[in-house]
């Protein structure tokens, strides 16, 4: 990744590696299909697609805004503790979104239990901070946060719209697909509820990606 | 006793880290392509696992829960600091883990050579803040904490290893070039993690 802090640009506008850092990771460079970051904490729960929501916008806000605090102190930081001091400002971001959650949708922060701690420990935030924030000016390494954890929610969001049709014939708690139990047609396949689905389909995810770009492909 | 035994096997089969809570996918994907990294990895995980948990356990029962504070003036009775648990659960791991690495590279430098590479990445694994953060939701008690660790911390080497096991034996079988490499590790993590299903028939 060449470093663009010589590329002056403000407004609206983007140049081509601001839109390279925000629209790469969405397919081509996607942090889960491609990088192999963050899938730790949230295949858990993309059984709904409102809870699946809920922690991509977590993730996606704390990405860019830990990219861009990131960013702004990469100068005065010394390398040696560089990783204590991430740690301090993505805690500190998700607390605060913790507590904003718990206040507004207690409900559902009941539900995501320990899954919004663990957006601390979320290879993406961390893999980005390290790896772009700290060589990269803050108006890149926002859009560079906000790229990745967009990439991220629409794989999460993908496998919670699987996962919740076929699993319950549902969509956002809706029902699309009535249940033959109670009289509609649609037969719920349980498999989908259950843990192992998801490393099903993110599998499956992972086969159509690298066969439509077969550049992608592991050579071993 | 029988209910730190059951507590024990839970953790460890019931509700795996890895398999039931995808928890320490990460290392899970990147670190089982040997078994020998896999053993390694693992043996560090419960490691790490069974100082943090009683660590932050103690933690969240003197210094954040509501009252723990008592001990250094009644007055602070009323004080409950535990929206800071992420933080200082972090901090504990971030230093714990540092601790561990110098102590073993001072005391015992063969272990040192097997696990050196990882005790830094340890830090920064989902399964470690994870057990701190079940700990404190589900309340456990200091040696409830402990059982907790190293069930939990054995539970996720149980996976990484048998997982790096089925993935030697995997090179010699021609998969689809799309599915190579990440693609069948998680076909087989899914596979496992249906096998590990079988275990939650059982009634404790």
């Amino acid at each position: 990744m060449s470093t663009a802090s010589t590329v002056r640009s403000g407004g609206w506008r983007l140049d081509s590696h601001e839109r390279a850092a925000l629209f790469d990771p969405l397919l081509v460079n996607n942090p889960i299909g491609v990088q192999v970051l963050g899938i730790c904490s949230a295949l858990a729960v993309t059984t709904r697609m409102d809870k699946a929501l809920v922690l991509s916008i977590g993730v996606v806000l704390v990405t860019v805004l830990a990219n861009l605090a990131v960013s702004l102190i990469r100068e005065r930081v010394p390398t040696s503790i560089r990783i204590i001091v991430m740690l301090a400002i993505i805690a500190s971001l998700v607390i605060v979104f913790d507590q904003v959650l718990k206040a507004t949708m207690y409900e559902l922060s009941l539900e995501l239990s320990v899954f919004v701690g663990l957006i601390i420990t979320n290879c993406i935030v961390m893999g980005r901070a390290e790896g772009f924030a700290m060589n990269n000016p803050p108006r890149l390494s926002m859009l560079d946060g906000l790229g990745n954890g967009l990439g991220y929610a629409l794989v999460l969001m993908l496998v919670a719209f699987t996962r919740e049709l076929l699993g319950a014939g549902k969509l956002f708690g809706v029902t699309v697909l009535p249940l033959v139990k109670d009289g509609g047609w649609y037969m719920p396949n349980g498999l989908m509820l259950l843990a192992p689905s998801a490393l099903f389909i993110i599998a499956g995810l992972i086969w159509a990606l690298r066969t439509w770009k077969p550049q992608l492909q592991e050579k071993d | 006793m029988e209910h730190y035994i059951n507590l024990g096997l839970k953790a460890m089969f019931l509700e795996n880290m890895a398999l039931a809570y995808f928890l320490g996918m990460c290392s899970l994907l990147a670190c089982s392509k040997k078994v020998d990294t896999a053993i390694g990895l693992g043996l560090a995980v419960v490691f790490v696992q069974v100082l943090t948990v009683p660590l932050n356990n103690l933690m969240l029962h003197y210094l954040l829960a509501e009252g723990a504070l008592t001990w250094i003036s009644p007055a602070l009775a009323s004080v409950d600091l535990s929206f800071l648990s992420f933080i200082l659960f972090i901090a504990t791991i971030a230093a714990a883990t540092q601790v561990v690495e110098m102590a073993v590279d001072r005391y015992a430098p063969g272990l040192y050579n097997t696990l050196g590479v990882f005790l830094p990445l340890i830090a920064v694994n989902c399964v470690i803040l994870g057990g701190s953060l079940f700990m404190q939701e589900r309340d456990y008690s200091f040696p409830e904490s402990v059982v907790f660790g190293v069930s939990s911390g054995a539970g996720f080497a149980i996976a990484i290893i048998a997982l790096a096991a089925i993935r030697e034996k995997l090179t010699y079988a021609n998969v689809p070039a799309g599915l190579r490499g990440l693609g069948i590790t998680f076909v087989s993590a899914g596979l496992m993690s249906l096998a590990f299903m079988v275990f939650s028939g059982i009634q404790l």
